[in-house]
């Protein structure tokens, strides 16, 4: 008997953290999904009566703004941080004095709280005592920079905060990257006559690959979720001009009393964050296994 | 700059003179760090000058006369609508919060780690990889039916449902940590222990545990900003006196009653940054492992 319990050990030690995420991770999804397609208000219904949720969904043009949003947010905030990240990587390996202190400053953005970032740009973007009195006091009178409170910007000043948040972060996986290059290939490369220019781009940057992989799962996945740093910054306006999906559900969910409406746009970024992940996921885990 | 023109070969073109392409590459580096400073510059300076101060303008100035009454009033009796007690209380309830969250879901991630580097069986990859999974669902896929099961089980609204909330969802990240961790652990080492006689919880205890610091910090340090950090969360399962700080935070900057107080603001900010801020001060080594190990492979 003791036998049998020492070999079944590990199975029954890890079994209760399995059932735990099999029921609140999968059996939570599995609810939500099922709510999607039931007629659900303020209290969850369990009748399915199909993709009427979706089709109300794709019919509201708040939630078509919020995904408007998200596409235009995912592309600028990905691909400036992207950039960012990898130009400061690169200047950074540079064998550059005080490093550490410098690299130090450059990510520390990213142990504060989304809420913590858009309190302060939010202070530091408005009209009124913000950037745009501060250039204006240096002698341009008709500077404007009210991107906060204009429908048509405010959803760029979400990108700015978020960059600021997350481009270190980038910097920190490039650099982790740029110093795992193969140095003897770029000896060879620079023995060859090879200017640095061309050893960046037709050789380090390409074998940067991974890294690249890693850092768009990274930055698309905190794109998706992004819902902190819209409550803090804009709270979805003006208007609703900068909501998310997140911030649409959140409503749906929590102050309209529409839990058909909540679990429609809910599956809808889990479809969109799977999209990304299980590929990536399966590519990792394959890899290890190998 | 005499040590640095190693590099030349690298950074520099014929006709550029090497130092002045080392200016320009320090005043670019310089210039990011003002950037990435520069805000936490303002929250500081903002939270320490008088309103009327801060409505002349000079938001970069420095404060002409250094004020405190923003960060006492921001502790202890900044509003939220109706309620005026500060983030004092708050700051408590995530100190609450945070600390057995963090413990528990370390310890069950490094039970966990172990089982699946160390006694693999079948299935028990699957099992891994359902649990990594877990980490990178958009939370609000699970939003309802958590809120629904913790009034079920009774403890919506209050710190023990915020903690079990964030001890689910925190069992993906831990195992991951102390996995990767243990499966470079060489194999020889648990395969003499078993000849010896050693058991499961031999193995674990006296043997792993005492090598397993470096990981137990940056899961530590991972858990901790992240729950404290967390505001989704908070907001959809905390009600009044149990929220956490970054709800009340929020609550505080985005109350409407009254003047616009932007140094409570700002010294409200800080308060609820400081605790990660100086994590990351004391143990940012750690915490970049940590941030590189959620997303590279380890």
């Amino acid at each position: 008997m003791e036998k049998l319990i020492a070999r079944y050990l590990p199975k029954i030690v890890v079994a209760p953290s399995f059932a735990a995420v099999l029921f609140f991770v999968y059996g939570f999804i599995g609810w939500t999904i099922w709510v999607s397609m039931t007629k659900s208000r303020i209290l969850p219904k369990y009748d399915l009566v199909g993709l009427i949720q979706y089709d109300k969904l794709w019919a509201t043009p708040r939630w078509l703004v919020a995904i408007e949003n998200l596409g235009i947010f995912i592309f600028l905030f990905v691909a400036i941080a992207l950039v960012v990240g990898l130009f400061l990587a690169i200047l950074l390996d540079q064998k550059v004095r005080a490093e550490g202190f410098i690299r130090t400053t450059y990510l520390y953005p990213m142990a504060l709280s989304f809420i913590v970032t858009g309190t302060a740009w939010k202070w530091i973007l408005n009209p009124g005592l913000g950037i745009q009195k501060v250039v204006r006091d240096l002698g341009f009178p008709d500077f404007e920079f009210g991107w906060l409170v204009d429908p048509e910007m405010a959803l760029y000043t979400i990108v700015i905060a978020g960059v600021w948040q997350s481009s270190g972060f980038v910097m920190a996986l490039f650099l982790a990257g740029l110093r795992s290059v193969n140095q003897e290939i770029i000896k060879a490369a620079m023995v060859d006559g090879i200017g640095p220019f061309r050893i960046y781009t037709g050789i380090i940057i390409p074998s940067l690959r991974p890294v690249f992989i890693s850092a768009i799962i990274v930055l698309v996945h905190l794109a998706i979720k992004s819902f902190d740093l819209v409550i803090a910054l804009t709270s979805g306006g003006p208007g609703y001009s900068t909501d998310m999906p997140a911030t649409y559900m959140y409503a749906m969910a929590f102050s309209r009393g529409q839990l058909g409406q909540a679990s429609a746009s809910a599956t809808i970024m889990l479809m969109t964050v799977c999209i990304f992940i299980i590929p990536y996921l399966y590519s990792e885990l394959r890899q290890k296994n190998a | 700059m005499p040590d640095q023109t190693a590099n030349v070969a690298r950074g520099g073109g014929k006709r550029w003179s090497p130092i002045l392409l080392r200016g320009l590459l320090f005043l670019i580096l310089g210039l990011f760090v003002l950037y990435y400073t520069l805000p936490l510059f303002v929250m500081v300076v903002t939270s320490l000058k008088s309103l009327p101060e801060i409505r002349q303008g000079a938001l970069l100035g420095l404060p002409k006369e250094i004020v405190l009454d923003a960060w006492k009033n921001a502790w202890s009796e900044a509003c939220a609508g109706v309620t005026c007690v500060g983030l004092k209380p708050y700051f408590w309830n995530s100190v609450v919060l945070v600390v057995p969250a963090v413990i528990i879901s370390t310890a069950i991630g490094a039970i966990n780690g172990y089982i699946l580097s160390m006694w693999q069986f079948k299935g028990s990859n699957i099992i891994f990889g359902l649990m990594l999974f877990g980490c990178f669902i958009p939370f609000q896929a699970v939003l309802l039916p958590m809120a629904i099961t913790l009034g079920k089980i009774g403890i919506a609204g209050n710190v023990a449902g915020l903690v079990l909330v964030h001890v689910v969802y925190g069992i993906g990240f831990t195992t991951l940590f102390f996995r990767n961790y243990y499966v470079s652990v060489p194999v020889e080492l648990v395969k003499a222990a078993k000849i010896d006689g050693a058991g499961f919880w031999t193995i674990f205890g006296p043997i792993l545990l005492p090598m397993s610091a470096p990981v137990i910090v940056v899961t530590v340090i991972w858990q901790f900003t992240s729950i404290w950090n967390d505001f989704l969360f908070g907001v959809s399962f905390s009600q009044g006196d149990n929220q956490p700080i970054t709800v009340a935070l929020n609550n505080i900057v985005n109350s409407t009653t009254g003047v616009k107080e932007y140094n409570v603001d700002m010294a409200s900010a800080m308060i609820a940054a400081i605790p990660t801020l100086l994590v990351y001060i004391v143990a940012g080594k750690y915490f970049i492992r940590g941030l590189a190990a959620g997303s590279v492979k380890g």
